[in-house]
């Protein structure tokens, strides 16, 4: 008998059975639900089920982040049914306009945990693997089951192994890492797998690197992603965490549909070229690619660490495009606003707006006109992603957005960091 | 039983983003609204001339991107009643149960297809026909075609809340 993997030994758990097989359909009931601006479209669905109560209203979190503050009339009548609904069926842990990006916030404030299992109604629910969580994303019918029954079926995914060894160089983050792995495996690489991270590499990276490669997961097809947890992420939810946890870790005799090696050292700065993020290629190789936006956001890579490491770039120097800075979090913003991280940014010609997904999405302040190219710091450069689907985006690491804002093209960072 | 389908071919990784805009998910907010924009930016001609029974058969990894439902239901209301595909995204997969949509996962039929042809589905025995050329697939868990039968996961729980 072989062992265990992360995702089958977390699905058992949340599902009350003593061990599951990959394949293996579930009723899984997961610890903690999310949704953000579509709750109130969820909100709809829910109450065409006849259930008139959530059944565990403590297990929800609703941020409100993807259009905010409220764009448009319709967005403000948006959140106002959602905070109603917040208050009718006593939601708890509902975050308003300005905190942050519902994955970001959902880690700040602690409120999932290792070895606990997370759905949200977001594609980016893999995000929670940095802590050793199980995070999935769902739709939102599913959502609304959730609320109404509090478990949901599903098949026990297959995982794979990914091991990163050595040490990143200066300008590689784990973006590079996450676009170097889709771009050589493609955006279906992970299809429904969960993947899951191992090797030396990991103890290296900070909380806010760690979070962006499950996040990335998404980008790759996969249906969850993990991270084994270690003292530094005790340490960051030690402070807010509400209930006790046992972490949990794959058996050394696991066995994975199929292992992976990412030597990190050998890395350089990539950038995804427009419409897919495994379109990828060396940020080096493409300055003849001209940007006329550059933004530095979203839940992979607006957080604090990422304001800084544009920050390091920019510093004494001035942007030749717009260039826009959204903070994940009201704590990443607070953060870089006292230690001068943000004066840096202003300097330079940046603009600073409410912490949340931005334009990510194509939903609020920040699109593109059509035939401009964007170089930004998020996940997915889907055609139309960003509103009109004559834009191209590029995506890229902080460095590289920072330093292709200073000269208008796509743009290793290299020259700016010595 | 098998049942007589037109289909529409579509290639790989063809992405929510695609199936339908982001820029809809908070502004069309009554579902028989969403099949007008379905397929927009990938092929304007669906929208207009889908018909009811209609299937998609696309290459790998459709619906990769978004958790946006819409990307489902919008080629639900434009008639589609099955998708076929060499692959999934997961999520992607789900929603089409959840939404009474069936998921098939075939990966020879793409090549077999071209948009317009009339292809049949025997769902009982998973095999499709073109033609004269039969392809095999594996029809869905008892659990699975359990919600697809009841049309979807919201029929199953109004009447497991209406009675
Ligand atoms: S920042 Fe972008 S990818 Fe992240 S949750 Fe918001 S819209 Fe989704």
């Amino acid at each position: 008998m072989t062992g265990y993997t992360f995702a089958e030994k977390a699905l058992a758990r949340a599902a009350g059975v003593a061990s599951a097989r990959a394949g293996d359909l579930l009723d899984v009931r997961p610890d903690v639900i999310f949704s953000h601006d579509n709750t109130a479209a969820i909100r709809k669905t829910f109450l065409q089920t006849g259930a008139q109560r959530i059944l565990h209203p403590e297990r929800v979190c609703i941020t409100l982040d993807h259009a905010v503050p409220a764009p448009t009339t319709d967005h403000a009548l948006n959140h106002a049914e959602i905070r109603a609904w917040v208050a009718e069926q006593g939601i708890r842990h509902f975050f308003e306009v300005g905190r942050g990006i519902c994955h970001q916030v959902i880690s700040e404030e602690a409120l999932v945990l290792p070895g606990e299992v997370i759905f949200g109604s977001d594609s980016h629910t893999p995000h929670f693997g940095w802590m050793g969580a199980f995070g999935m994303g769902v739709g939102r019918t599913e959502m609304a089951a959730l609320w109404a029954v509090g478990e949901l079926w599903l098949r026990v995914p297959e995982s794979m192994r990914v091991t990163l060894t050595g040490a990143l160089s200066p300008g590689v983050t784990t973006k590079d890492v996450s676009l170097h792995l889709i771009g050589a495996h493609g955006i279906d690489g992970g299809e429904y797998r969960s993947v899951e991270f191992a090797g030396d590499a990991l103890d290296a990276l900070s909380i806010d690197e760690r979070s962006v490669l499950p996040n990335m997961m998404a980008e790759f097809g996969a249906m969850s992603a993990y991270m084994p947890p270690n003292q530094r992420v005790f340490d960051y939810l030690e402070a807010k965490r509400q209930r006790n946890y046992t972490p949990l870790y794959p058996d050394a005799d696991a066995e994975y549909a199929e292992d992976i090696h990412i030597d990190i050292g050998s890395l350089r700065p990539v950038v995804a070229r427009p419409h897919q993020p495994d379109n990828v290629a060396p940020a080096g190789d493409l300055y003849g690619e001209v940007v006329q936006q550059a933004f530095l956001g979203t839940c992979t890579n607006g957080k604090y660490e990422d304001l800084v490491a544009a920050a390091r770039v920019l510093k004494g120097r001035r942007v030749s495009i717009r260039t826009l800075v959204i903070p994940s979090s009201a704590e990443a913003l607070k953060r870089a606003a006292a230690d001068g991280t943000l004066s840096i940014l202003l300097e330079a010609g940046a603009t600073i707006g409410t912490p949340g997904c931005g334009p990510c999405m194509g939903n609020h302040m920040g699109v593109p006109a059509p035939g401009e190219a964007t170089i930004s710091s998020a996940n997915r450069n889907f055609k139309g992603r960003m509103g009109t689907s004559d834009a191209s985006i590029y995506l890229a690491n902080p460095y590289v957005v920072a330093a292709s804002a200073i000269t208008g093209r796509i743009t290793d960072p290299g020259e700016f960091l010595s | 039983m098998t049942s007589s389908h037109r289909a529409w071919a579509y290639g790989d990784n063809v992405n929510t983003d695609v199936i339908f805009p982001g820029k809809y998910t908070y502004k069309v907010r009554d579902p028989k609204d969403f099949a007008a924009h379905a397929l927009e930016d990938l092929d304007p001609s669906f929208a207009t001339q889908a018909r009811p029974g209609d299937v998609i058969v696309a290459g790998r990894n459709w619906g990769c991107g978004s958790s946006r439902e819409q990307a489902v239901t919008a080629l639900k209301y434009a008639g589609v009643v099955a998708i076929i595909a060499a692959s999934f995204n997961g999520l992607y997969f789900r929603n089409c149960v959840n939404n009474g949509v069936l998921p098939i996962v075939c990966p020879g039929l793409r090549d077999a297809v071209a948009t317009g042809d009339i292809i049949r589905i025997d769902q009982a025995a998973g095999e499709i026909f073109v033609g004269e050329a039969r392809f095999t697939y594996t029809p869905p868990p008892p659990g699975v075609q359990a919600i697809l039968d009841a049309g979807g996961l919201l029929p199953m729980l109004q009447a497991r809340f209406r009675g």
